[in-house]
Protein backbone atom coordinates (compact mmCIF):
# COMPACT_ATOMS: atom_id res chain seq x y z
CA UNK A 1 0.00 0.00 0.00
CA UNK A 2 2.26 2.57 0.98
CA UNK A 3 4.64 1.74 -2.04
CA UNK A 4 1.84 1.90 -4.49
CA UNK A 5 1.04 5.48 -2.96
CA UNK A 6 4.76 6.14 -3.14
CA UNK A 7 4.42 5.08 -6.76
CA UNK A 8 1.74 7.70 -7.37
CA UNK A 9 2.83 10.22 -6.15
CA UNK A 10 6.57 9.91 -8.38
CA UNK A 11 3.51 9.71 -11.11
CA UNK A 12 2.54 13.12 -10.43
CA UNK A 13 4.76 15.81 -12.46
CA UNK A 14 6.43 18.89 -10.13
CA UNK A 15 3.81 21.59 -10.32
CA UNK A 16 6.81 24.40 -10.65
CA UNK A 17 8.72 24.21 -13.88
CA UNK A 18 12.02 25.21 -14.11
CA UNK A 19 13.42 27.65 -16.15
CA UNK A 20 17.11 27.15 -16.25
CA UNK A 21 19.75 26.30 -18.43
CA UNK A 22 19.43 22.91 -17.15
CA UNK A 23 15.15 22.57 -18.71
CA UNK A 24 16.73 24.21 -21.86
CA UNK A 25 18.58 21.53 -22.77
CA UNK A 26 16.26 18.73 -22.00
CA UNK A 27 13.97 20.71 -24.29
CA UNK A 28 17.06 20.87 -26.49
CA UNK A 29 17.65 17.24 -25.62
CA UNK A 30 14.03 15.69 -26.12
CA UNK A 31 12.92 17.25 -29.48
CA UNK A 32 16.00 16.40 -31.33
CA UNK A 33 15.51 12.88 -30.56
CA UNK A 34 11.80 13.33 -31.26
CA UNK A 35 12.86 15.07 -34.67
CA UNK A 36 15.72 12.38 -35.83
CA UNK A 37 13.66 9.50 -34.77
CA UNK A 38 10.54 10.34 -36.12
CA UNK A 39 10.64 8.75 -39.42
CA UNK A 40 7.42 8.99 -41.74
CA UNK A 41 6.61 12.85 -41.31
CA UNK A 42 5.43 14.27 -38.19
CA UNK A 43 2.24 12.76 -37.33
CA UNK A 44 4.30 9.48 -36.54
CA UNK A 45 6.50 11.58 -34.28
CA UNK A 46 3.46 11.80 -31.81
CA UNK A 47 4.19 9.09 -29.96
CA UNK A 48 7.53 10.02 -29.81
CA UNK A 49 6.65 13.78 -28.48
CA UNK A 50 4.27 11.51 -25.42
CA UNK A 51 7.81 9.49 -24.19
CA UNK A 52 9.46 12.74 -24.09
CA UNK A 53 6.94 14.86 -22.85
CA UNK A 54 5.01 12.74 -20.53
CA UNK A 55 6.65 9.48 -19.69
CA UNK A 56 10.09 10.98 -19.13
CA UNK A 57 10.30 14.50 -18.50
CA UNK A 58 6.99 14.80 -17.05
CA UNK A 59 6.04 18.17 -18.48
CA UNK A 60 2.71 17.29 -18.79
CA UNK A 61 0.04 14.55 -17.92
CA UNK A 62 -1.53 11.93 -20.25
CA UNK A 63 -4.08 14.02 -20.33
CA UNK A 64 -3.33 17.29 -20.93
CA UNK A 65 -0.75 15.84 -24.10
CA UNK A 66 -4.28 14.52 -25.20
CA UNK A 67 -5.83 17.78 -25.06
CA UNK A 68 -3.13 19.82 -26.85
CA UNK A 69 -2.75 17.02 -29.30
CA UNK A 70 -6.38 17.43 -30.30
CA UNK A 71 -6.44 21.07 -30.57
CA UNK A 72 -3.14 20.80 -32.51
CA UNK A 73 -5.33 18.91 -34.79
CA UNK A 74 -8.00 20.82 -35.54
CA UNK A 75 -5.53 23.92 -36.25
CA UNK A 76 -3.52 24.15 -39.98
CA UNK A 77 0.34 23.84 -40.51
CA UNK A 78 2.66 20.56 -39.66
CA UNK A 79 1.54 19.02 -36.29
CA UNK A 80 5.30 18.13 -35.18
CA UNK A 81 6.49 21.93 -35.00
CA UNK A 82 3.14 23.22 -33.31
CA UNK A 83 3.53 20.68 -30.43
CA UNK A 84 7.42 21.05 -29.86
CA UNK A 85 6.27 24.90 -30.08
CA UNK A 86 3.76 25.01 -27.53
CA UNK A 87 5.26 22.14 -25.50
CA UNK A 88 8.57 24.09 -25.44
CA UNK A 89 6.57 27.13 -24.43
CA UNK A 90 4.80 26.19 -21.36
CA UNK A 91 8.23 24.25 -20.27
CA UNK A 92 10.29 27.20 -20.90
CA UNK A 93 8.24 30.21 -21.78
CA UNK A 94 9.53 31.62 -25.33
CA UNK A 95 13.69 30.65 -25.36
CA UNK A 96 11.84 27.37 -24.87
CA UNK A 97 9.62 27.50 -27.85
CA UNK A 98 12.22 28.62 -30.44
CA UNK A 99 14.80 26.45 -28.93
CA UNK A 100 12.26 23.37 -29.00
CA UNK A 101 11.43 24.39 -32.53
CA UNK A 102 14.83 24.75 -33.75
CA UNK A 103 15.58 21.49 -32.27
CA UNK A 104 13.34 19.34 -33.85
CA UNK A 105 13.48 21.01 -37.49
CA UNK A 106 16.99 22.10 -38.26
CA UNK A 107 19.15 18.71 -37.54
CA UNK A 108 16.87 17.04 -40.56
CA UNK A 109 16.28 20.58 -42.52
CA UNK A 110 20.12 20.37 -43.19
CA UNK A 111 20.47 16.78 -43.65
CA UNK A 112 18.06 17.10 -46.28
CA UNK A 113 19.99 20.51 -48.23
CA UNK A 114 23.18 18.27 -47.62
CA UNK A 115 21.71 15.38 -49.33
CA UNK A 116 20.12 16.86 -52.48
CA UNK A 117 22.80 19.10 -53.24
CA UNK A 118 25.00 16.08 -53.84
CA UNK A 119 22.92 14.42 -55.94
CA UNK A 120 22.84 17.95 -57.88
CA UNK A 121 26.26 17.26 -58.41
CA UNK A 122 26.22 14.39 -60.35
CA UNK A 123 22.51 14.88 -62.06
CA UNK A 124 23.79 15.17 -65.29
CA UNK A 125 25.40 11.72 -65.84
CA UNK A 126 23.38 9.62 -67.59
CA UNK A 127 22.73 6.25 -65.27
CA UNK A 128 22.74 8.81 -61.90
CA UNK A 129 19.41 10.39 -64.09
CA UNK A 130 17.95 6.86 -64.45
CA UNK A 131 18.87 6.26 -60.75
CA UNK A 132 16.71 9.34 -59.74
CA UNK A 133 14.09 8.28 -62.08
CA UNK A 134 13.73 5.32 -60.59
CA UNK A 135 12.57 7.11 -57.36
CA UNK A 136 9.34 8.75 -58.88
CA UNK A 137 7.49 5.25 -58.82
CA UNK A 138 8.25 4.73 -55.49
CA UNK A 139 6.98 7.81 -53.99
CA UNK A 140 3.79 7.71 -56.57
CA UNK A 141 3.10 3.92 -54.35
CA UNK A 142 3.80 6.28 -51.13
CA UNK A 143 1.55 9.27 -52.22
CA UNK A 144 -1.41 6.25 -53.46
CA UNK A 145 -1.26 4.81 -49.76
CA UNK A 146 -1.54 8.09 -48.79
CA UNK A 147 -4.11 9.09 -50.50
CA UNK A 148 -6.02 5.97 -49.76
CA UNK A 149 -5.38 6.66 -46.05
CA UNK A 150 -6.92 10.26 -45.99
CA UNK A 151 -9.64 8.52 -48.20
CA UNK A 152 -10.53 5.47 -45.23
CA UNK A 153 -10.08 8.13 -42.84
CA UNK A 154 -13.35 10.15 -44.44
CA UNK A 155 -15.47 7.94 -45.17
CA UNK A 156 -15.08 6.65 -41.45
CA UNK A 157 -15.57 10.20 -40.36
CA UNK A 158 -18.02 11.46 -42.31
CA UNK A 159 -19.93 8.58 -43.82
CA UNK A 160 -19.24 6.81 -47.25
CA UNK A 161 -21.91 8.73 -48.89
CA UNK A 162 -20.69 12.21 -47.22
CA UNK A 163 -17.39 11.72 -48.07
CA UNK A 164 -17.77 10.54 -52.04
CA UNK A 165 -19.96 13.48 -52.45
CA UNK A 166 -17.19 15.93 -51.37
CA UNK A 167 -14.70 13.64 -52.91
CA UNK A 168 -15.90 13.87 -56.47
CA UNK A 169 -17.03 17.62 -55.97
CA UNK A 170 -13.57 18.48 -54.82
CA UNK A 171 -12.12 16.58 -57.76
CA UNK A 172 -14.31 18.65 -60.28
CA UNK A 173 -13.63 21.99 -58.42
CA UNK A 174 -9.72 21.69 -58.44
CA UNK A 175 -9.25 19.58 -62.09
CA UNK A 176 -11.66 21.05 -63.94
CA UNK A 177 -12.66 24.72 -62.94
CA UNK A 178 -8.94 25.04 -61.39
CA UNK A 179 -10.20 26.63 -58.28
CA UNK A 180 -7.32 26.89 -55.70
CA UNK A 181 -7.26 24.27 -53.55
CA UNK A 182 -6.99 26.71 -50.28
CA UNK A 183 -10.20 28.84 -51.64
CA UNK A 184 -11.92 25.49 -51.23
CA UNK A 185 -10.63 24.73 -48.16
CA UNK A 186 -11.58 27.73 -47.09
CA UNK A 187 -15.14 27.44 -47.80
CA UNK A 188 -15.68 24.22 -46.47
CA UNK A 189 -14.36 25.48 -42.97
CA UNK A 190 -16.74 28.56 -43.15
CA UNK A 191 -19.82 25.82 -44.46
CA UNK A 192 -18.79 24.24 -41.12
CA UNK A 193 -19.56 26.99 -38.91
CA UNK A 194 -22.56 28.30 -40.70
CA UNK A 195 -25.50 25.28 -40.66
CA UNK A 196 -25.39 25.66 -36.61
CA UNK A 197 -25.81 29.40 -36.77
CA UNK A 198 -28.92 28.61 -38.69
CA UNK A 199 -29.77 26.19 -36.42
CA UNK A 200 -29.53 28.41 -33.50
CA UNK A 201 -31.56 30.77 -35.25
CA UNK A 202 -34.50 28.10 -36.06
CA UNK A 203 -34.40 27.28 -31.95
CA UNK A 204 -34.55 31.14 -30.87
CA UNK B 1 11.26 39.73 -54.67
CA UNK B 2 12.06 36.37 -54.71
CA UNK B 3 11.94 35.82 -50.77
CA UNK B 4 8.24 37.53 -50.33
CA UNK B 5 7.48 34.93 -53.08
CA UNK B 6 9.32 32.01 -51.14
CA UNK B 7 7.08 33.28 -48.03
CA UNK B 8 3.96 33.03 -50.09
CA UNK B 9 5.16 29.74 -51.52
CA UNK B 10 4.71 28.49 -48.23
CA UNK B 11 2.70 30.58 -46.13
CA UNK B 12 -0.04 29.26 -47.73
CA UNK B 13 -0.01 25.61 -47.56
CA UNK B 14 0.90 26.29 -43.73
CA UNK B 15 -2.04 27.55 -42.64
CA UNK B 16 -4.38 25.98 -44.81
CA UNK B 17 -2.71 21.98 -44.18
CA UNK B 18 -4.85 20.40 -42.04
CA UNK B 19 -3.50 17.07 -41.32
CA UNK B 20 -0.19 18.12 -40.53
CA UNK B 21 2.59 18.27 -42.91
CA UNK B 22 1.82 15.27 -44.97
CA UNK B 23 -1.45 17.13 -45.99
CA UNK B 24 0.48 20.43 -46.88
CA UNK B 25 2.49 18.11 -49.70
CA UNK B 26 -0.23 18.57 -52.51
CA UNK B 27 -0.73 22.52 -51.30
CA UNK B 28 2.82 22.85 -51.49
CA UNK B 29 3.10 21.10 -54.75
CA UNK B 30 0.42 23.30 -56.15
CA UNK B 31 2.64 26.73 -55.33
CA UNK B 32 6.24 25.44 -56.29
CA UNK B 33 5.56 23.29 -59.76
CA UNK B 34 2.24 24.99 -60.61
CA UNK B 35 2.69 28.53 -59.65
CA UNK B 36 5.82 29.55 -59.72
CA UNK B 37 7.45 26.55 -61.38
CA UNK B 38 10.84 26.33 -59.91
CA UNK B 39 10.81 22.86 -60.37
CA UNK B 40 9.26 20.39 -62.01
CA UNK B 41 7.43 17.34 -61.05
CA UNK B 42 10.31 14.98 -61.80
CA UNK B 43 12.53 17.30 -59.36
CA UNK B 44 9.72 17.99 -57.05
CA UNK B 45 9.62 13.87 -56.31
CA UNK B 46 13.22 13.47 -55.72
CA UNK B 47 12.88 16.38 -53.21
CA UNK B 48 9.76 14.76 -51.82
CA UNK B 49 11.55 10.56 -52.04
CA UNK B 50 14.37 11.57 -50.04
CA UNK B 51 12.11 13.76 -47.29
CA UNK B 52 10.57 11.20 -46.97
CA UNK B 53 13.65 8.74 -46.20
CA UNK B 54 14.85 11.31 -43.97
CA UNK B 55 13.79 11.44 -40.28
CA UNK B 56 11.80 14.79 -39.00
CA UNK B 57 8.66 16.43 -39.91
CA UNK B 58 8.12 16.28 -43.67
CA UNK B 59 6.76 20.10 -44.51
CA UNK B 60 9.88 22.01 -42.76
CA UNK B 61 12.23 19.44 -44.92
CA UNK B 62 10.39 20.54 -47.85
CA UNK B 63 10.45 24.43 -47.47
CA UNK B 64 13.74 24.67 -45.81
CA UNK B 65 15.19 22.69 -48.90
CA UNK B 66 13.40 24.66 -51.17
CA UNK B 67 13.70 27.98 -50.20
CA UNK B 68 17.25 27.12 -49.93
CA UNK B 69 17.35 26.37 -53.53
CA UNK B 70 15.55 29.53 -54.66
CA UNK B 71 17.02 32.07 -51.94
CA UNK B 72 20.26 30.96 -50.29
CA UNK B 73 20.13 30.45 -46.76
CA UNK B 74 17.94 33.09 -46.27
CA UNK B 75 15.54 31.33 -48.94
CA UNK B 76 15.74 28.98 -46.36
CA UNK B 77 15.26 30.42 -43.06
CA UNK B 78 11.58 32.31 -44.86
CA UNK B 79 10.61 29.39 -46.04
CA UNK B 80 10.61 27.32 -42.90
CA UNK B 81 9.13 30.65 -41.16
CA UNK B 82 6.64 30.98 -43.09
CA UNK B 83 5.72 26.94 -42.76
CA UNK B 84 5.86 27.26 -38.81
CA UNK B 85 5.31 30.36 -37.31
CA UNK B 86 1.74 31.11 -38.35
CA UNK B 87 0.11 27.43 -37.32
CA UNK B 88 2.61 28.09 -33.78
CA UNK B 89 1.19 31.50 -32.92
CA UNK B 90 -1.97 30.64 -34.19
CA UNK B 91 -1.13 27.97 -32.05
CA UNK B 92 -0.12 29.85 -28.47
CA UNK B 93 -3.04 32.68 -29.05
CA UNK B 94 -5.67 30.02 -29.61
CA UNK B 95 -5.24 27.87 -26.99
CA UNK B 96 -6.61 29.48 -24.46
CA UNK B 97 -10.12 29.98 -26.47
CA UNK B 98 -10.06 26.80 -28.21
CA UNK B 99 -9.77 24.36 -24.94
CA UNK B 100 -12.94 26.41 -24.17
CA UNK B 101 -14.97 25.01 -27.27
CA UNK B 102 -12.51 21.83 -27.84
CA UNK B 103 -15.68 19.84 -27.51
CA UNK B 104 -18.32 21.91 -30.03
CA UNK B 105 -18.91 19.85 -33.03
CA UNK B 106 -17.88 22.91 -35.70
CA UNK B 107 -14.00 22.81 -34.11
CA UNK B 108 -13.91 18.58 -34.88
CA UNK B 109 -15.71 18.77 -38.19
CA UNK B 110 -12.70 20.93 -39.95
CA UNK B 111 -10.37 18.22 -40.40
CA UNK B 112 -12.96 16.12 -41.50
CA UNK B 113 -14.45 17.86 -44.01
CA UNK B 114 -11.12 18.90 -45.14
CA UNK B 115 -9.88 15.56 -45.80
CA UNK B 116 -11.53 14.59 -48.43
CA UNK B 117 -10.24 18.01 -50.29
CA UNK B 118 -6.67 16.60 -49.56
CA UNK B 119 -7.33 12.94 -50.19
CA UNK B 120 -8.33 14.40 -54.06
CA UNK B 121 -4.94 16.71 -54.37
CA UNK B 122 -2.78 13.69 -52.85
CA UNK B 123 -4.71 11.22 -55.90
CA UNK B 124 -4.16 14.15 -58.58
CA UNK B 125 -0.69 14.03 -57.37
CA UNK B 126 -0.04 10.26 -57.37
CA UNK B 127 -1.56 10.13 -61.00
CA UNK B 128 1.17 12.93 -62.13
CA UNK B 129 4.00 10.77 -60.82
CA UNK B 130 2.76 7.79 -62.53
CA UNK B 131 2.65 9.35 -65.20
CA UNK B 132 5.84 11.17 -65.53
CA UNK B 133 7.72 7.89 -64.29
CA UNK B 134 6.26 6.25 -67.36
CA UNK B 135 7.02 8.85 -69.69
CA UNK B 136 10.99 9.13 -68.16
CA UNK B 137 11.35 5.69 -67.36
CA UNK B 138 9.12 3.53 -69.73
CA UNK B 139 5.60 1.47 -68.74
CA UNK B 140 7.51 -1.65 -68.21
CA UNK B 141 10.01 -0.60 -65.79
CA UNK B 142 7.77 1.76 -64.17
CA UNK B 143 5.04 -1.11 -63.28
CA UNK B 144 7.76 -3.38 -62.19
CA UNK B 145 9.29 -0.67 -59.80
CA UNK B 146 5.23 0.12 -58.45
CA UNK B 147 4.82 -3.41 -57.46
CA UNK B 148 8.52 -4.20 -56.24
CA UNK B 149 7.62 -0.87 -54.12
CA UNK B 150 4.48 -1.45 -52.86
CA UNK B 151 5.27 -4.77 -51.84
CA UNK B 152 8.32 -4.06 -49.88
CA UNK B 153 6.18 -0.76 -47.97
CA UNK B 154 2.78 -2.08 -47.71
CA UNK B 155 3.42 -5.97 -47.34
CA UNK B 156 7.11 -6.34 -46.25
CA UNK B 157 6.79 -3.12 -44.45
CA UNK B 158 10.02 -2.21 -45.29
CA UNK B 159 11.11 1.31 -43.73
CA UNK B 160 10.82 4.39 -47.01
CA UNK B 161 14.23 5.37 -46.12
CA UNK B 162 15.29 1.33 -47.19
CA UNK B 163 12.64 1.29 -49.84
CA UNK B 164 13.98 4.17 -51.66
CA UNK B 165 18.06 3.03 -51.10
CA UNK B 166 16.50 0.13 -53.17
CA UNK B 167 15.24 1.69 -56.19
CA UNK B 168 18.43 4.09 -55.85
CA UNK B 169 20.23 0.75 -56.29
CA UNK B 170 18.24 -0.81 -58.74
CA UNK B 171 18.54 2.57 -61.08
CA UNK B 172 22.02 2.52 -60.39
CA UNK B 173 22.25 -1.37 -62.09
CA UNK B 174 20.02 -0.33 -64.60
CA UNK B 175 20.85 2.65 -65.49
CA UNK B 176 24.48 1.60 -65.80
CA UNK B 177 23.32 -1.59 -67.99
CA UNK B 178 21.29 0.70 -70.66
CA UNK B 179 23.93 3.85 -70.85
Amino acid sequence: MVELLKEKHEETPEPNPRRGLHTQIDLMLAFFRVGMLGFGGGPSAIPLFQQEAVKKYKWMTDEEFADTLALANTMPGPIATKMAGYIGYRVGGIIGCLNALISSVMPTALLMIFLLQLLQVYKDIPWVQHMSASVVPVVAVMLATMTWDFMKKSGDTLGWKKAVILILASFLLTEWFNIHPGILIFVLILFVFLPSKKKEAAKG
Amino acid sequence: MIYWQIFLAFFIPGILGYGGGPASIPLIENEVVGKYGWMTTQEFSEVLAVGNSLPGPIATKMAAYIGFVEGGVIGGFVALLATIAPSIILMLVLMAILLKYKDTPQVKNISKVVRPVIAVLLAVMTYQFAKDSVLSLGTVYTIIMIIGSYILLERVKLHPAFVILIALGVGAISGLIIY
